[in-house]
């Protein structure tokens, strides 16, 4: 084994090196099913963090993890799986997808993986967003049904209308009350890779 | 949260630092998110433990990143405006490998960085330091088949922050990396060798461990280094690389 590189933080002033344009869509305005997910992201003290950046990670509705290469492009088109959103003054983000379905074989409920970065924040941190009405693959979930109540509602999108159409609300607390349940995934060879990688329909 | 209080002096934090040195590293040698001499931790560290969790399907992938998303001339942050950015020329290079040894192949890099003045092209970046018209910053790069990438850009100043009284960042560049799967994420910092700034500098201090330390830091390299042109430095990354990945698929 090699010795890991060490993480740093992302630090305030990211702003012209990793976002992109349209990096809050994973798909399209007006592609069918699309829904909003959108949160505020809040320090210790409750005071929105307007200097965070969150990813996204996830299947589609078909359960296929996109494998295609052009992840960051959006071509109006394609569901690219991934989105990167820097939070607004106030705090805020948004983007817009489409809702996944768990893969073949997963033992979890559908969800989207999610990192978040900040200054401050050394090393950054793993959560997952699910969502609330897969009641029976969730209580088999092996991370939630795991969880007491208060700490599972905070992996939990709620359904709020969205400003544009059908949306979720997903808050991330990143320390004090109603902290968000963040994820050490070191942990090896549990989770079988996939069968068999398919390619998205662009 | 306490009221704000008198910046701390360097000599008050470094004894800080000098405190926390003595605690046992985190596996890979990552910092320890709670890091009292980074003032800005206080608020945005995790108080509860993290949940052990086993990857998930989703979490075993990771995006794909192409020609589509890279443009050639991204690589080269000196030619990105029609002149000549001001400051020293170089090169940096090296391979992105996982924990096993292998190559991390067609993976996206991105990084971005200070001018040669110290100052970022921010809004929030008040240092009184010129900024350059012919210099952005950010740059990004696919690795090849044998996991390597390589930037040319200028060497970063080093700059004043607000940690503390009279805090200096030593000069580095920010560099963000994806693996095969989505749980190797990596965002970090590249340093340059035998900066003074390092033993003062709480982020830098942060990783406990010297051992550790030393894989932030880049080797001045004569043999990158091009003659009349530009210095080189070479830097290897190694991401965490014990997980069961997904296997190539096939066309990309």
């Amino acid at each position: 084994m090699l010795d890991l590189t060490p993480s740093q933080t992302v630090g305030p002033f990211f702003a012209f090196g990793l976002p992109v344009d349209g990096g809050g869509d994973v798909v399209s305005a007006g592609t069918p099913g699309a829904i909003t997910l959108h949160g505020t992201v809040r320090d210790g003290a409750g005071a929105p963090v307007p200097d965070a950046l969150l990813e996204f990670w996830q299947a589609g509705p078909d359960g296929r993890v996109p494998t295609r290469p052009g992840s960051l492009h959006r071509d109006g088109r394609s569901f690219t799986g991934f989105a990167r959103v820097p939070t607004d003054r106030a705090g805020d983000y948004h983007l817009r997808t489409l809702r996944p379905a768990a893969p073949a074989g997963s033992p979890h409920a559908p969800h989207l993986a999610v990192t978040v970065f900040a200054r401050g924040l050394l090393h950054h941190l793993f959560t997952r967003v699910y969502f609330p009405n897969h009641t029976d693959a969730n209580a088999a979930d092996p991370l939630l049904s795991a969880l007491d109540e208060e700490r599972r509602a905070t992996l939990l999108a709620v359904p709020d209308g969205g400003p544009t159409g059908p949306g979720y609300r997903f808050d991330v607390r990143m320390q004090g009350p109603g902290e968000t349940v963040f994820l050490d995934l070191s942990t090896h060879g549990l989770a079988q890779p996939p069968a068999a990688t398919t390619e998205t329909p662009a | 949260m306490s009221a704000p209080q008198q910046p701390a002096t360097q000599r008050e934090v470094s004894v800080e630092i000098a405190a926390a040195a003595g605690a046992p590293p985190l596996p890979g040698g990552h910092p320890d998110r709670a890091y009292g001499p980074y003032r800005s931790t206080a608020l945005r560290a995790p108080r509860q433990p993290l949940v052990v969790s086993p990857p998930s399907l989703t979490e075993l992938a990771a995006p794909v990143f192409g020609p589509r998303d890279v443009a050639p001339l991204d690589a080269d942050l000196t030619r990105h405006h029609p002149g000549e950015p001001l400051g020293e020329r170089i090169i940096v290079t090296g391979r992105v490998l996982d924990g096993d040894g292998r190559p991390v192949r067609h993976q996206l890099l991105e990084i971005w960085q200070a001018n040669a003045a110290g100052r970022y092209r921010h809004e929030g970046d008040q240092h009184p330091a010129p900024l350059d018209p012919n210099f952005t910053g950010g740059g990004r790069a696919i690795t090849d088949d044998d996991g390597r990438y390589r930037f040319v850009t200028i060497k970063p100043g080093a700059y004043p922050w607000r940690n503390h009284h009279n805090a200096w960042r030593p000069a580095h560049i920010h560099f963000s990396l994806f693996g095969t799967a989505f749980t190797q994420r990596l965002v970090t910092q590249m340093y340059f060798p035998g900066d003074p700034l390092f033993g003062l500098d709480p982020i830098f201090q942060s990783v406990t461990d010297e051992k550790a330390q030393q894989r932030l830091v880049a080797a001045y390299d004569h043999d990158v280094t091009q003659a009349e042109w530009a210095l080189g430095y070479t830097w290897d990354i190694v991401l965490d690389g014990a997980h069961a990945t997904p296997p190539d698929p096939d066309g990309v």
